[in-house]
């Protein structure tokens, strides 16, 4: 399989599926799911970082010339992207040694779950702070982001269910 | 030397994530500011060419409304017509309103292509640019009343600032008395909007028409916005009340973009007086 085609195809595939489509889902009139983070999640760990962390950048960004939301997916994905490192070492005590053999597909579901869980809620508060931008109504950030994120959530595990091949 | 090379190399990712930050940061904030949002908006030919395509799609989903609008408003102008007030189109569409409030505006009409209004601060795209005449700081309504002002504009799309973002201030009045006040937005519900800094005096009744007053040199006069839904008594600062829209700011077809009516020597008159 040639991974860095694969990786662009992820790319244009979470950009034009969150513009076109999840962008307009708007359910319950406010409640999106962000689901272009998966590729935070799915792009394969290295020990050079910045090549990875330029492309979560721009598919923030991309996102955001989209939306009109300046630039705050950028930040928001950045975030978690710089901090995913911090997490795969936790969780899955990966050291550097195991980077290139580190495969998301092996790991045992509840170590998956904590990970994406974490970078979700991260990503999802950084986004929805930036978007209300003042302290007031901070209970609809945190409403906002706990929503979001189930949303998010339910779709990734979903998507991952459907596209992994049975072995 | 060899220190800060050093330094550099140890600390290359985080200063590489430090230098991204800070530019997703200043496009944020540049963002939120009307005059200097000029770089990440969705009135970009990229952006507006795909808006082109999946609004051609969806177009299909609201003909019926769209229909029904049209029909009201050819029954509303035709009821003009008969009325015989002196309002009519004429070949550049120019409406001349001589009688009511002594104004002249052309106006050009184009398709929304993306609509936002579950946002805090929405912006709207629609598929006519500076080729057309399009600039900054336009007015934009529809039958019903008012949508917004043009922001950014590129050479076939501009991009709207809808009257459902914070930082939209539009100046309104009654339309049955002469009290204005400023129009704004609390990012909550889309179909109610803020009137606020109405004089205390000013007599109030729920389902008072509200229209945009004369004092903007963006909006002309006279324009519909809304009716008033509630009252706030007691004693506040600001004195706002809520205007229900006649717009359903969710579900927006065509709308007009009103080019100028001398605006551009109010302007150079409130120049001089400087």
């Amino acid at each position: 399989m040639n991974k860095p085609l694969n990786m662009a195809t992820l790319f244009i595939f979470l950009l034009f599926l969150q513009v076109f489509v999840l962008n307009n889902i708007l359910f319950l009139d406010s409640i999106n799911p962000y689901l272009y983070i998966a590729f935070v999640f799915l792009y394969p760990l290295k020990t050079n970082r910045i090549s990875f962390l330029f492309y979560s950048f721009l598919l923030g960004l991309l996102v955001d010339f989209f939306s009109d939301s300046g630039g705050i997916h950028a930040f928001s994905i950045l975030c978690i992207a710089y901090i995913r490192l911090f997490f795969v070492r936790i969780y899955f005590r990966k050291i550097t040694a195991d980077y290139a053999f580190f495969k998301l597909k092996s790991e045992s579901f509840g170590k998956i779950f904590n990970y994406t869980v974490t970078l979700t809620v991260i990503h999802h508060l950084i986004y929805f702070s930036f978007v209300n931008f003042s302290f007031q109504n901070l209970s609809n950030v945190f409403l906002n982001t706990l929503f979001s994120s189930i949303f998010t959530l339910i779709l990734y595990f979903l998507g991952t269910y459907i596209f992994t091949k049975s072995e | 030397m060899q220190q800060l090379i050093y330094f550099f190399q140890k600390f290359k990712y985080f200063l590489f994530f430090l230098f991204l930050e800070f530019i997703a940061l200043a496009l944020t904030f540049n963002n939120l500011n009307f005059h200097k949002s000029k770089f990440v908006n969705s009135a970009n030919a990229i952006t507006g060419g795909f808006y082109t395509y999946t609004s051609n799609i969806s177009e299909y989903r609201s003909l019926k409304p769209k229909n029904k609008i049209l029909a009201e408003e050819n029954t509303r102008l035709k009821n003009l017509l008969e009325n015989n007030i002196s309002i009519h189109f004429d070949k550049d569409s120019t409406l001349i309103d001589s009688i009511q409030y002594q104004q002249k505006f052309t106006f050009t009409t184009a398709k929304i292509i993306n609509n936002n209004y579950a946002k805090e601060f929405n912006f709207l795209t629609i598929n006519k640019g500076k080729n057309e005449g399009i600039k900054r700081e336009m007015a934009v309504i529809n039958s019903k009343g008012v949508i917004g002002i043009t922001d950014n504009t590129s050479d076939g799309y501009a991009r709207i600032q809808s009257i459902l973002n914070k930082n939209s201030k539009i100046n309104a009045r009654l339309k049955h008395s002469n009290y204005f006040g400023t129009l704004g937005w609390d990012g909550k519900n889309y179909n109610i909007v803020q009137l606020s800094d109405l004089p205390r005096q000013t007599p109030l009744s729920i389902g008072d028409t509200i229209e945009t007053g004369g004092k903007s040199t963006i909006f002309p006069e006279g324009i519909l916005i809304g009716t008033i839904s509630k009252i706030n008594k007691g004693n506040s600062a600001d004195n706002k009340v809520d205007v229900t829209l006649f717009n359903d700011m969710s579900n927006l077809g065509y709308v007009y973009v009103v080019k100028n009516f001398h605006k551009e020597e109010i302007k150079s008159l409130e120049a001089q007086n400087e």
